[in-house]
């Protein structure tokens, strides 16, 4: 049912008076039917030219080889994989969101899953463009498929992590387009029978001619529903598999069974720090901060507050086994990551992602927008000096002094990587601009149980206990679109 | 006779809407479908929809898919072409559950919602059949076919008693066509 009371400790979902579902509908949709503002055309002038750049350096690196890569025989990886990795992980928060909190019924998902799916699928686009590039040939991208060939009757070898990856992060890229482009329909709808003209019949067609009938609509739950079922495992597998990638190899700092969950923990921190950051913007700029709420952002930081501690853990666990195991050179690779001259690196990585996570224990920092913003960004950089620092730390010195290396990225390394960020953030403010950023039916449904004039309705018809009543009151300080003046005793 | 093809009932509030549904159904006014802008958990119950089984579908796409990708490493690595990697088995089980967990989640997936796109008639293009624009953006819509079920004022006013904001007679049954 629509209207089943929530309790009232719970905190609102939707602020703001008079929001009604037509008011929903005209919120979100307003960057849709608009034309874009001043912030929107900076934004996306700034990010063209950063995509620009990753097509030209790219296409650099078709051009003349990897040799344009500041790789060496002992540093055979480095940024690119770097990229890859951390793009990856970025885009498991976007699957968290849309899945996992699905399952576990947690409401606030529903206004933050859209955007977060859509930063999913423009990641691991981004994190692709870094295998590809790698081939060094990428017109003979289909060669991990198992097709039949004629090189000697060459299989790919499905006991690979590599190939594996191929399977993982292609199932992932498919099956994540799909999730969010099913729960797109009913919003694209919307859209289209407010639409006129040209806009109304390429609405149309997107829209696969979706009614809102009963039928489709029990049918579209039981997808949802079913798609996040195996959605949950998918993502877990996918970043299990890409840190099986170095660990089943024997490089000291890679070999280590703790990798898989200290991967996956740390894909879904750094995942919602970039949901953060991207988030705290829009909320503002496209004025949805009635939707994206104060609890919104608290819930958000207290998930990379506790990812950030199970990366924590991970970290002291390898420090730990390292001194533990005996082995020399694992212990000295841990070393190197202080003593070492990429000392600075691992003081990034370690600094980021442990120590300044660990503010979001007070309240007024996971409340304070700027600074969750601020931190957000620390946490994106400090996720990618650890992939950097696993890396380019571990490869460059192991087990054979005369082949220790440095690693120094060329302008083509630095371009590939910044370039790759302006391609994500063109995709992104090309999406707020042609397609709702909140889902918009899945917003409607909280509209009378859990937003606040359905609290204070509640509230408003005595059946509540006092106490309660006072605690949430007591909750509505910390939201910045309540007007507290309207809760005075 | 009236040239009016389908009385709409157009409600602001979905609990409103489910008290027209009982109302109607009291009467014995039978519905033709109910159209609206969000899932409202109830209605298929009311209306005698049965559950989906797109469940038992997404099943069996699993198993295709698991099979088809697990007989196809198994005819590689096993069957056609097996490789000494330091003379362990070629028949090495757990390497091949990644990408056999992958396909099954990716048959299930794909699998699932193409066939509720094709059970639904959704398809890139299709023409949009509404009866009411705004079912999809605020109103919860109750569609009577008005043939056969008479008199409509009986209907309207059934209705407008169960709070209903606007009752309208089509004369088309699609508003959508141009």
């Amino acid at each position: 049912m629509a209207s089943h009371h929530e309790a009232i400790i719970r905190e609102p979902l939707i602020t703001g008076e008079n929001i009604t579902y037509a008011k929903i509908s005209d919120d979100i949709l307003k960057p849709v039917e608009n034309m874009p503002n001043r912030a929107w055309w900076i934004g996306f002038t700034v990010a063209s030219l950063g995509a620009c750049l990753w097509v030209f350096a790219v296409s650099w690196t078709f051009w003349f080889g990897i040799g344009s890569w500041g790789l060496n025989k002992t540093v055979g990886w480095a940024w690119d994989i770097t990229g890859f990795v951390w793009w990856v992980g970025i885009g498991h928060a976007g699957t968290l969101i849309s899945a996992i909190l699905l399952l576990f019924r947690q409401n606030w998902r529903n206004s933050i899953n859209r955007s977060a799916e859509a930063m999913t699928i423009f990641a691991v686009i981004c994190a692709a463009t870094y295998v590809v590039s790698h081939m060094g040939r990428p017109w003979l991208a289909y060669w991990p498929l198992p097709l039949p060939n004629q090189f000697g009757s060459l299989w790919v070898n499905f006991n690979s992590p590599l190939v594996w990856d191929v399977f993982a992060i292609s199932t992932y890229f498919s099956v994540s387009l799909l999730f969010w482009y099913t729960g797109l329909l009913p919003d694209l709808a919307t859209i289209r029978d407010r639409a006129t003209g040209i806009r109304r019949r390429i609405y149309s067609i997107c829209s696969f001619g979706w009614t809102g009938s009963v039928k489709t609509w029990q049918r579209f739950e039981t997808v949802c529903l079913i798609l996040a079922g195996v959605s949950t495992p998918l993502v877990l597998s996918v970043h299990t598999i890409v840190s099986m990638d170095f660990a089943t190899s024997l490089e000291p700092g890679w070999h280590t069974t703790i990798f898989p969950p200290y991967f996956v923990a740390g894909a879904i921190f750094s995942g919602f720090a970039m949901v953060q950051t991207l988030l705290l913007i829009a909320r503002k700029v496209l004025g949805l901060e009635n939707y994206i709420t104060m609890f919104h952002i608290e819930s958000m930081n207290k998930i990379i507050l506790l990812t950030g501690s199970i990366v924590g853990v991970a970290y002291l666990t390898e420090f730990f086994i390292a001194y533990y195991s005996g082995g020399e050179y694992e212990q000295y690779t841990f070393l190197n990551r202080f003593i070492g001259p990429y000392w600075w690196a691992g003081c990034m990585m370690y600094g980021c992602n442990v120590l300044m996570t660990q503010l979001m224990w007070f309240k007024k920092i996971r409340t304070n927008i700027p600074v969750s913003w601020v931190l957000s960004i620390v946490v994106n950089i400090g996720m990618w000096f650890e992939r950097f620092v696993i890396i380019v730390i571990s490869l460059h010195r192991d087990f054979i002094p005369s082949s220790w290396a440095m690693f120094y990225p060329t302008w083509v390394d630095v371009s590939v990587f910044v370039g790759s960020i302006g391609l994500f953030f063109t995709m992104f403010l090309l999406f707020i601009r042609v397609l709702p950023s909140i889902a918009i039916a899945e917003v409607k449904l909280l509209l009378k149980s859990s937003s606040e004039q359905a609290k204070k309705k509640l509230m408003a018809d005595g059946h509540v206990d006092e106490s309660h009543a006072e605690f949430y009151k007591e909750s509505l300080t910390k939201f910045d679109t309540v007007q507290l003046s309207n809760y005075k005793k | 006779m009236s040239s009016t093809k389908f009385i709409l009932g157009l409600f602001d509030d979905p609990d409103v809407m489910m008290h027209g549904i009982d109302q109607l159904q009291k009467n014995s006014v039978p519905i033709y479908d109910v159209y609206t802008p969000m899932p409202i958990h109830g209605i298929d119950d009311k209306l005698g929809i049965k559950s989906s089984r797109l469940g038992y579908a997404a099943f069996m796409f699993g198993v295709l898919g698991g099979t088809t990708i697990f007989s196809i490493i198994y005819y590689t690595l096993v069957h056609d072409w097996p490789m000494n990697i330091g003379g362990k088995p070629a028949f090495a089980v757990p390497d091949f559950i990644p990408a056999t967990f992958e396909w099954t989640v990716l048959f299930t997936a794909f699998g699932m919602t193409i066939t509720f796109f094709f059970a639904t008639h959704l398809f890139p293009g299709r023409a949009p059949r509404v009866m009411e624009l705004r079912a999809t953006d605020d109103r919860f819509v109750i569609a009577i076919d008005a043939k056969g079920n008479v008199p409509h004022d009986d209907i309207t006013n059934i209705l407008k008693e169960a709070g209903a904001v606007e009752i309208k007679h089509n004369d088309r049954k699609y508003v959508s066509y141009e």
